[in-house]
């Protein structure tokens, strides 16, 4: 166990060294999040105010859309040199490597997230701020879920053909319940009268559904990346 | 077994003519005979694809794969029947064409999930197979969050207990019910094997073709 987490920690550092010579996934993920928040308050402001409940969904869209495009980096840059084929050769628990992958997108989509919810607070009127843990745990918890199935997924299509157009398509529709469960909570926390029995209802699906796809893809992880 | 599907599809029309109509929905409640046995085998499918795909994924066997590949065709195929026929029975009960309704967003998620299959399929290149089990599995997991998370925005669906209580209600209809049901799951077997035998047969002309480059 020990050396499972000492494994998952160095990938992780890796790839977050990488990325700190670069921002290249931080700086182009954040970009894209922040327009994706532009774009969708154009559709759903009328007079100055936002229609209700449009915040928290205008929140998950950019989350999951700019989740998407640091998901397909990842398990692109070991593609290099062969860099992909070194790191399943180690002579290591290939789940250890996962979840190291795993963690290292959690951070980044973290960072995205604080940034988008803080704008999502201030231009939608959303007392974001005000039910921080709600929605703390409500993001994070979300956030397992779609990282959990997207790296998985990132790395399943990292050998395959028109992997950028694929991973959206067969993302989504799998995550479909976790996207609902996120907007859904963050709604009921967020309205003019917070219904927490129902944001409760909601963070336990959340759990439950990470519950399982991590548990998933922790197990698919071997057959699939074996060649 | 083909034979007795023809038969049965040929003779299910009569049968669904001869049922009684229903008192407040008239004409329409007839795509129920089409309706309900296309969601039934649909979830079948689901199930055989994501089963069939972990089998593969763990033990490696071709035929599995092959299975996999046939369900999810067919639980697309079924999906759009399904669709397309609930439509016609909503527009008359509910006044409108499409719900967000539990069951419809489900069954529209599922649908997307098995078409994103077989895109994956077909554009994946090679790997691709694995890779789809991966899909299918998750997908096949997935149906009861999709269910219990669209579930909690209200449900206007018929509950599935108008099924078992049709036989004391309504003798006329429940006849034509069986008889479309039965029809559905002998085509899905058929049209199963029948998918099966021509993936092998084209993994096996494959192999030919190697050999004779080879050779």
């Amino acid at each position: 166990m020990n050396s499972f987490l000492r494994v998952a920690w160095l990938v992780m550092r890796k790839d977050l060294r990488v990325e700190s010579r670069s921002w290249e996934m931080m700086s182009t993920t954040l970009f894209f999040a922040v327009s994706c928040v532009l774009v969708f308050s154009f559709a759903f402001v009328r007079e100055g105010r936002a229609i209700e409940g449009a915040a928290a969904g205008i929140l998950w869209i950019a989350v999951a859309f700019s989740g998407t495009l640091s998901l397909g980096p990842t398990f692109e840059r070991e593609r290099y040199h062969d860099a992909l084929r070194g790191l399943l050769l180690a002579p290591v628990e290939r789940a250890a490597v996962f979840v190291g992958k795993l963690f290292g997108v959690l951070l980044l989509m973290s960072i995205v997230e604080v940034v988008v919810a803080v704008l999502v607070a201030l231009l939608f009127q959303a007392p974001i701020i005000q039910y921080f843990w709600w929605i703390s745990a409500l993001l994070i918890l979300g956030n397992l879920g779609f990282a959990s199935v997207g790296t998985l997924f990132a790395a399943m299509l990292a050998r395959t053909r028109s992997r950028a157009v694929l991973l959206p398509i067969l993302l989504y529709p799998i995550t479909m319940p976790a996207l609902i469960a996120g907007v859904m909570g963050t709604v009921a926390v967020i309205q003019i009268e917070p219904n927490f029995e129902l944001a409760r209802f909601w963070l336990a699906l959340l759990l439950f559904f990470d519950a399982i796809f991590l548990t998933l893809a922790l197990w698919t992880f071997e057959p699939v990346m074996t060649e | 077994m083909l034979l007795i599907g023809l038969v049965m599809f040929a003779l299910a029309p009569l049968q669904i003519a001869g049922a009684p109509y229903e008192s407040t929905m008239g004409l329409i409640q007839k795509v129920f005979y089409f309706h309900v046995p296309g969601w039934i085998v649909m979830f079948l499918a689901v199930f055989v694809a994501g089963i069939s795909s972990a089998v593969y994924l763990f033990r490696q066997k071709p035929l599995a794969d092959r299975l996999a590949v046939a369900a999810a065709e067919l639980a697309v195929i079924f999906g759009i029947i399904g669709l397309t026929t609930g439509p016609f029975w909503a527009r008359k009960a509910w006044g409108v064409w499409w719900q967000w309704d539990a069951r419809l967003t489900m069954a529209l998620i599922l649908e997307m999930i098995f078409c994103a299959y077989l895109l994956l399929r077909r554009y994946g290149g090679p790997g691709s197979d694995k890779l789809a089990a991966g899909l299918a599995l998750f997908g096949m997991a997935n149906v009861p969050f999709v269910y219990i998370s669209v579930n909690v925005w209200r449900t206007i669906h018929p509950s599935t207990s108008v099924v078992p209580q049709l036989a004391a209600s309504a003798p006329g209809m429940f006849g034509p019910f069986v008889w479309c049901m039965v029809a559905f799951l002998v085509l899905f077997v058929v049209m199963l094997v029948a998918r099966v035998r021509l993936e092998a047969q084209r993994a096996e002309a494959e192999r030919l073709y190697l050999v004779l480059e080879e050779g």
